[in-house]
């Protein structure tokens, strides 16, 4: 993003750049960077407070007022740290069908959470990229056939499996949304879905699958974070 | 999974430096356009996903709020921008700074980017100008850059 700042300065505009990854900013160096020490993901801090984004927006734009020569490097004073431990407590549906692998009868359980959670925040991260809400099901059988061993281009899956599985896990984190009561803390989502989730478990089984068969890293390797 | 395990395993990716720093002196706030451009690899649903490595960037309109994240990486939080896509894409508060005359003019069209791009070249050279461009055609003056 700090490319963007530096050719777009070079054309002519003036620009504030917001940032979240401080070493990255500060070796970019963009001609105007503003720091904020936030989660991944949130670079206005904040999600429903309209003040807390303000203050952020603020800050940002008092970057104009330095003479130049750039870069201008500041840092916002207040910083909001996700240290792991937040869990999200959402209630995961009983198993229904008893025939039906787990994770789908799972996912199948969620689908009022997630057009629930569609009808009041839109689709911004849920499905759709490749897979809808309704070949959310079918994604998992294929997910689960590659965790079986079958090659993942022989699976039926509807597109690259990152996609797929950036998919299934907005499908999920979506439904997250529809059963809480207010937004989650950065990254609860994630862990909620990787960690206590059927589904979780068989995308980073068929991620380990498919790294464990040599298919090519960049197949697999963001099917989940890169921490897993 | 921590915020912090993710951003010390992303640190030390190479980017690019720039032995110069250009700098454009803005006209006052509140005399100017503004335009947002973010690298969270946003486009409205009728528009074309972004493909990997993709280096194009896609016309968002500032009158339409069905923005949705093409972006490639799982190394960040999707659920707060799924909540409120301000926190990412600040376009409501921009309007109410733009309202409040805090801003002189908030643009109809902003630009969205694919971050995690391992290779800058084209957009350093060929789409970053070329989106510079648009927006210098449309009257922009200030350029509020947000990543994902």
């Amino acid at each position: 993003m700090s490319v963007l700042a530096h050719v777009f300065e070079a054309a002519g505009l003036a620009t504030v750049a917001l940032g979240s990854q401080r070493k990255q900013i500060e070796r970019t160096a963009p001609p105007r960077g503003l720091f904020c020490d936030f989660p991944l993901g949130r670079p206005l801090g904040r999600p429903g407070e309209a003040d807390f984004q303000h203050r952020v927006l603020r800050h940002a734009f008092r970057l104009l007022e330095a003479p130049g020569p750039g870069p201008v490097f500041e840092v916002f004073p207040e910083s909001i740290t996700d240290d792991g431990t937040e869990v999200l407590a959402c209630t995961l549906p009983p198993r229904h069908d008893p025939d039906l692998p787990p994770a789908i009868d799972e996912a199948r359980g969620l689908r009022h959470a997630y057009d629930r959670a569609i009808a009041r925040y839109g689709n911004r991260a849920g499905t759709g990229r490749v897979v809808d809400a309704d070949g959310v099901e079918g994604a998992i059988e294929a997910l689960i056939r590659i965790a079986e061993g079958t090659p993942w281009k022989e699976a039926g899956l509807a597109g690259i499996p990152a996609r797929v599985a950036q998919d299934v896990r907005g499908y999920y984190e979506t439904a997250a949304l529809g059963l809480s009561v207010h937004i989650p803390a950065a990254w609860a989502g994630a862990r909620w879905f990787f960690d206590e989730t059927e589904t979780g478990a068989v995308v980073l089984a068929a991620r380990a699958a498919m790294r464990d068969a040599d298919v090519k890293m960049p197949v697999w390797f963001y099917m989940a974070p890169g921490d897993r | 999974m921590a915020d912090h395990d993710v951003k010390a395993m992303t640190a030390d990716i190479e980017t690019p430096t720039f032995e110069q720093t250009a700098f454009t002196t803005p006209p006052l706030l509140r005399e100017a356009t503004v335009a947002l451009v973010t690298t969270a690899s946003l486009h409205h649903p009728d528009q074309d996903d972004f493909a990997p490595s993709d280096s194009g960037f896609r016309v968002l309109d500032g009158r339409r709020r069905d923005f949705m994240t093409g972006h490639w990486s799982p190394n960040f939080d999707a659920i707060g921008f799924a909540a409120d896509l301000n926190v990412v894409f600040p376009i409501d508060r921009l309007e109410e700074l733009a309202d409040a005359g805090a801003i002189g003019r908030l643009n109809d069209q902003h630009l969205a980017y694919a971050g995690n791009q391992f290779d800058l070249s084209a957009i350093r050279h060929d789409s970053g100008p070329a989106g510079a461009h648009y927006l210098r055609a449309q009257g922009v003056d200030v350029v509020l850059l947000t990543p994902v």
